[in-house]
């Protein structure tokens, strides 16, 4: 590639002082490596949030009874820790912080193609967070249903579920906005030489969320939208007495969030994508198959909504025919596993924490894979339904998964985003606190509800007791390792700045200009002549 | 970018496609009173269908766009009737 230099240095984007200064620097700036940077602050804000309801719903379920809190707070919890983790953290996930801010650099332009919507995309996310929360302190109590306000149960309660069911709207243009500019900019965008196959992985695998961000969000869209209007008008569109169907809600809300476990898990991948490959000092082992793996996941991904509803009293055809659909998915899933494998064999492996929070991410998403065919397969799922087999398997696929590699973009990123080093090892002594902590904590639940225990209730039977306790001291120490994980982080933002540039020996365009980047990145557009992993490009 | 050239609509065509709209309406009307069963459904989603198709192919200069578009777009209106089709196997089938 030519183009870049990096003898020159230019202010960086952090240090760069435009027509505003403090704070409105930041909230007015159409720069999207600090939009990346607002979306990733809120994001780890409501992370932090969630994680601290996620605590007390497990002391609550530290002993058999009454614990902290009663029936309705339990239920009030687990609804608003779904909503925040879920529409707050995961589904903007990797794609609004490091899609942001990584999308142009990577793709060799100077922003994304609309700047102004970028910013006005962060607005409406953080004013969906403020109608949800709004919501949680006002009226008549926080949402009791469940993140998927199933109806008619939603239609019926006294709590608190339309300005919930708003909030979620609004973030869902949000996540639209952010869609409709990542397409528009892979597609118009592109320095001079990078066809769609030299492109990177990790944007490959944002070019197929972007699709599903911006087809699959409109119909979750309206659909909360037609409970608002059942709530508030009486329609009835759920309401079997006004004969109404409460399955089509389910069939709605999931031809949405089905699809949405993808808007989290494929830049999860992506980003795994780079790392293995970056670390590994190979070139990515089928780069084609990975790429249309990605587009391959997300096209079927809309077809398999289904199994989330095998005991909902759908037809017995349609159980099948989800059924069929579910397994499927496993090919693409697969081919990316089989690839990162195969690009580490006979590498010349580093040994850095981006890898073995990488590491750490294959191992966990394989466990929450495999036991996703348990719960694809009908006959199985009628077992583990709604029991905590499915919160062990949720969490293993969304926090294991796309969680774990949020923290690995992170931490392989960093250098690139803020010009510094953090301590390498309290970062891996983190990481293997945090891979003991997960597993204590959700591994057990697997076993309960394998065992019989169903899920969303304050209170069980003794027979569960020994595993539920183990499974809450694994919460604190996840959360113990999460915490020095993020001090680790912002420790090293305070240290001196050094030259890193280039410190892992990344082959891709963001590692060929200064870190931190200058405000338009590149100071003049770089012309592409080589596949973006190849040894000798660099 | 490459600047493509603008398409200017006719009133003829403009009218035409006013006038297939409002009887394509009258037609989704009408025809909720003919009793089909499952594919009253199916007719009134197909009516609505052409309407969007020409609404997207004139109002909105698909039809004189680039191909990619048009690609982009068939294949998005592909998506959705699978989707639609794999509901009714629920429906059909109950």
């Amino acid at each position: 590639m030519t183009g870049n230099s990096t003898t020159h240095r230019e202010p960086s984007y952090l240090d760069y002082q435009g027509k505003y200064t403090g704070i409105r620097a930041w909230i007015l700036s159409t720069d999207h490596k600090r939009i990346a940077l607002l979306y990733m602050y809120s994001q780890i804000f409501f992370f932090l949030a969630g994680l601290v309801m996620g605590l007390f719903m497990k002391l609550e379920l530290i002993a058999p009874g009454p614990q902290l809190m009663e029936a309705q707070t339990y239920n009030a919890l687990f609804t608003v820790h779904g909503l925040t983790m879920i529409f707050l953290f995961i589904i903007p996930g990797l794609a609004a912080s490091f899609g942001n801010f990584m999308i142009p650099i990577m793709i060799g332009a100077k922003d994304v193609a609309f700047p102004k919507l970028n910013l006005f995309s962060w607005y409406l996310f953080i004013l969906g967070a403020v109608i949800i929360l709004i919501g949680v302190f006002s009226g008549d109590g926080p949402p009791d249903t469940g993140w998927t306000f199933y109806a008619p149960y939603s239609l019926k309660t006294n709590t608190n579920v339309v300005l919930s069911v708003f909030g979620a709207f609004v973030l869902g243009f949000s996540s639209i906005l952010t869609g409709l500019n990542f397409i528009v900019t892979i597609h118009q965008m592109r320095a001079p030489g990078m066809g769609f196959f030299r492109m990177p992985l990790f944007i490959w695998s944002l070019y197929g969320t972007a699709w599903i961000q911006l087809l699959a969000t409109p119909v979750v869209g309206i659909t909360f939208l037609m409970v608002v209007a059942d709530r508030m008008l009486d329609i009835g569109f759920f309401d079997p007495a006004k004969g109404g169907d409460p399955v089509l809600y389910q069939h709605l809300f999931w031809i949405y969030s089905h699809p949405a476990v993808y808007i989290m898990i494929l830049p999860a991948m992506g980003a795994i994508t780079e790392i293995i490959t970056t670390f590994s000092h190979r070139t990515v082992f089928g780069y084609k198959a990975i790429a249309m793996s990605s587009l391959a996941i997300a096209f079927v991904g809309y077809l398999v909504w289904g199994h989330h509803m095998f005991t909902s009293g759908m037809s017995e055809t349609a159980r099948l025919v989800f059924s069929f659909l579910t397994f499927l998915v496993a090919i693409p899933s697969a081919i990316k596993v089989f690839n990162w494998t195969a690009t580490m064999y006979k590498g010349s492996i580093s040994l850095e924490p981006p890898f073995w929070w990488a590491m750490a991410f294959i191992f966990i998403f394989m466990i929450g894979g495999l036991t996703g065919l348990v719960l694809g397969s009908v006959s199985t799922d009628i077992h583990v339904h709604d029991t905590m087999f499915v919160v062990a398997h949720f969490h293993y696929i969304v926090f294991g998964g796309a969680g774990i590699a949020f923290f690995a973009a992170l931490h392989y990123w960093y250098p690139k985003m803020f010009g510094k080093m953090y301590n390498k090892k309290v970062a891996n002594r983190a990481l293997l606190m945090l891979f003991i902590g997960f597993n204590t904590l959700y591994l057990p639940m697997f076993f309960l509800g394998y065992m019989g225990m169903p899920r969303r209730y304050y209170d069980y039977l003794p027979q569960f007791a020994n595993l539920n306790l183990l499974s809450t001291v694994g919460s604190w120490i996840m959360a113990t390792a999460l915490i020095i994980v993020i001090v680790n982080l912002l420790r090293a933002k305070k240290g001196t700045p050094e030259e890193m540039d280039d410190p892992w020996g990344g082959r891709t365009l963001e590692w060929k200009i200064q870190s931190p980047p200058s405000l338009e990145n590149f100071e003049e557009i770089p012309v592409v002549e080589h596949e973006p992993y190849e040894l000798t490009s660099k | 970018m490459s600047e493509h050239k603008q398409h200017i609509s006719t009133y003829k065509s403009q009218i035409l496609v006013l006038l297939s709209l409002i009887v394509l309406t009258v037609l989704t009307v009408t025809i909720t009173s003919v009793h089909l069963g499952a594919f009253n459904t199916a007719a009134a989603m197909l009516i609505a269908s052409v309407k969007a198709a020409i609404v997207l192919l004139y109002f909105m200069h698909l039809k004189f766009d680039e191909k990619i578009y048009r690609f982009m777009v068939t294949l998005v209106l592909a998506i959705y009737a699978v989707v639609i089709i794999i509901t009714f196997f629920d429906y059909l089938y109950r």
